[in-house]
């Protein structure tokens, strides 16, 4: 029999025709839906006089363009409050399932479709977002679309497109103290550049990747699309089988024991072929940050930035814009520098795993004068459970102001931007220009290093702060 | 929604050589508040067309007038980052039809081929040929040609081909969108989602 790998088993089941010399129309399973990106779909839907197909398909919460305070009063921001009517309209009318803002279940869509375990192993899922990539973290196909393409899914439930080439990544050895997940994903993506993986779909393997838990697995594949990637996954195991189990839309009984039983078969075929592969060794990957526009721009945080050497013409001049965007030079380390705010959230690194590890490295700390620290919980289900444990207390003693469930600074969409000109380390997945505030500067790191730079109020590697004794 | 149909475009072009200019620079986030696709042009570009006041920064260039056109010529990674369509509504609502690069992101890339908007992938060393012709004279024309799938610079009459497969390529000439294909075979659909 053929070696498939583990995209072409879940790929080729949701086949429902090949154009000849064409794209596959291509099955989806589940579709969520957020604000900002459905209007106009359901727009044309009503123009062309075509109905949701199957709105049981769909799931629905509004995130990237919410206020993070006071959820319970009306949306001041005019627009905003628009696109939130809107969409609970369009819920409605349809009858697609809503977690609307302040109700149990709302939060940033990736980070609610696992905690529901809509997400699952061997799906087709896809939001007009391209960190869809997170669900891939449960061995699903998952990736962001277009408005046209989710006009497509709420008329059809299919799309269509062009089966992606296959990259495997495989990560192997263990990670050394104060290194995480975030870092595994920043080190691969400075090593292959942003665009790397332009064209592929990749799968996650090795020991390194298997250790991880849910929540760091899901980091990764969301900065699937950072390197350029459509999406990435991780074959199911029984890490992923222990986070469904007992959650609201899991199979219950002996649904459960026969979905165990199929989701156990969804793995690469020993000795099946790849269009690239890289190996890396997590030994080698150490507290990483970005000093660019891009996050492909990622060093070491005991790092230098590097010199131009070796660069000439427009790739020059792009990398040179780049620095002086940042308000840095070529060859300087960025230990020391002074930062203004942190932002711990987004679908990246918003979860409860991620929220524990700042409040535990911050115990007792306090974040210094200059710094501004944001800590915005992914869903209502995190924040509540951050109460629970006490980590609101510790944070907010820490100097940390929680806000509400929402993407945030992250894209900036709503009030929380950081001004222009000022640093800001970030747990988010883009440092673009702009990306968190017009002219604000934007560097990426994990959570462990956010919380060692809230400590000191500079760029600090988290292993020189937080010495374990 | 069905588009305009596409065959040949003979245009000037605008050049914009930048590397890995992601979407959020072509539409930046906290424009994406319309619940209507019309009028993202007017914001195309903005924190790099327009200052903090509003005022045009006169070094970007869709604030000099010597340059203008249907066809944009981009640097490598074109349309990298966010899934927002609005980019690509931006990109058609300003005026153009055809965005030239010798590498794009996935997603835009469809997402350009799903309104219309024609997505062209050169050599990187045609690439610079372009953005060096149109740099040296404005008044260059630019010849894209879906039925030959060529990219011609008629100055000089070097061209290039470029890959577009057979069902998007029928869809751009005649106007029609990915829906109306889909819409052929529900009941296709239909016996497939049973079994899922």
């Amino acid at each position: 029999m053929e070696k498939t790998t583990l995209f072409d088993k879940i790929w080729d089941a949701h086949v429902v025709r090949s154009v000849p010399s064409g794209p596959d129309v291509f099955f989806i399973d589940k579709h969520f839906i957020h604000e900002v990106t459905s209007p106009v779909a359901f727009l044309n839907l009503e123009k062309r006089g075509v109905s949701v197909k199957y709105p049981h398909r769909t799931i629905a919460t509004p995130d990237h363009n919410v206020p993070t305070v006071d959820q319970d009063q009306t949306i001041k921001d005019k627009l905003s409050r628009m696109q939130v009517e809107r969409l609970r309209e369009n819920c409605r009318k349809y009858g697609i399932e809503l977690h609307d803002l302040g109700s149990a279940h709302h939060g940033i869509v990736h980070v609610i479709g696992p905690e529901l375990g809509i997400t699952q192993p061997g799906m087709t899922i896809v939001c007009g977002d391209s960190h869809t990539s997170t669900h891939g973290a449960f061995g699903a196909i998952a990736f962001g679309i277009g408005t046209s393409e989710v006009e497509m899914v709420l008329a059809t439930q299919c799309i269509m497109q062009s089966k992606p080439k296959k990259m495997r990544i495989t990560v192997d050895g263990e990670l050394g103290a104060g290194v995480t997940s975030k870092d595994i994903i920043l080190y691969i993506i400075s090593k292959i550049s942003a665009a790397g993986a332009t064209g592929y779909f990749v799968e996650y393997a090795g020991t390194a990747i298997q250790s991880l838990s849910m929540e760091a697995r899901m980091t990764i594949c969301n900065m699937s699309i950072e390197m350029g990637a459509r999406g990435g996954l991780i074959a199911p195991d029984e890490t992923t089988f222990e986070y469904l189990k007992g959650k609201q839309y899991a199979p219950k009984g002996e649904d459960w024991d026969k979905a165990v039983a199929e989701w156990s078969q969804l793995k690469t075929d020993e000795g099946a072929v790849f269009d690239k592969e890289y190996h890396f060794d997590a030994a080698d990957i150490e507290p990483m940050i970005t000093y660019g526009t891009n996050p492909g721009m990622g060093i070491k945080v005991l790092g230098n930035i590097p010199t131009t050497e070796g660069m000439e013409g427009s790739n020059k001049t792009s990398y040179l814009k780049s620095l002086e965007y940042m308000g840095f030079a070529p060859g300087e380390p960025v230990k020391g520098k002074k930062v203004d705010y942190v932002f711990v959230g987004s679908c990246t690194n918003g979860r409860i795993e991620d929220i524990r590890a700042v409040a535990g490295f911050v115990k007792g700390h306090k974040k210094a004068d200059n710094i501004t620290a944001w800590i915005v919980p992914g869903s209502k289900e995190v924040e509540k459970m951050a109460q629970e444990e006490g980590l609101v207390k510790i944070l907010e003693e820490a100097g940390f102001e929680l806000r509400q469930p929402g993407c945030s600074a992250c894209l900036a969409m709503n009030d929380d931007k950081i001004p222009a000109g000022k640093y800001a380390v970030s747990t988010s997945n883009r440092n673009f220009e702009g990306r968190q505030g017009p002219g604000a500067r934007t560097m990426l790191a994990s959570p462990l290093t956010v919380a060692a730079v809230a400590v000191t109020g500079k760029i600090t590697d988290p292993r020189e702060v937080f010495v374990e004794s | 929604m069905a588009y305009d149909k596409f065959t040949v475009l003979t245009s000037t072009a605008v050049p914009l050589p930048t590397e890995n200019v992601d979407t959020d620079q072509i539409i930046p986030a906290r424009f994406l508040k319309a619940t209507e696709r019309e009028g993202f042009g007017d914001n195309l570009f903005r924190d790099w067309r327009y200052d903090v006041e509003g005022n045009p920064k006169k070094d970007f260039v869709l604030n000099d007038p010597t340059y203008s056109g249907k066809i944009l010529v981009a640097g490598k990674n074109f349309g990298s980052g966010s899934s927002r369509e609005h980019a690509v509504w931006a990109i058609y609502d300003y005026g153009f039809r055809c965005v030239v690069s010798s590498f794009f992101a996935d997603i835009f890339k469809n997402n350009c081929l799903n309104i219309g908007v024609l997505p062209v992938t050169v050599s990187p060393e045609f690439a610079d040929k372009l953005l060096d012709a149109i740099t040296e004279n404005p008044a260059t024309e630019i010849e894209v040609s879906i039925p030959a799938q060529t990219i011609t610079l008629l100055s000089t009459g070097e061209t290039e081909s470029f890959d577009i497969n057979a069902y998007k390529k029928d869809n751009m000439q005649n106007g029609f969108d990915d829906i109306d294909y889909l819409l052929s075979m529900e009941s296709e659909i239909d016996e497939f989602e049973k079994t899922r």
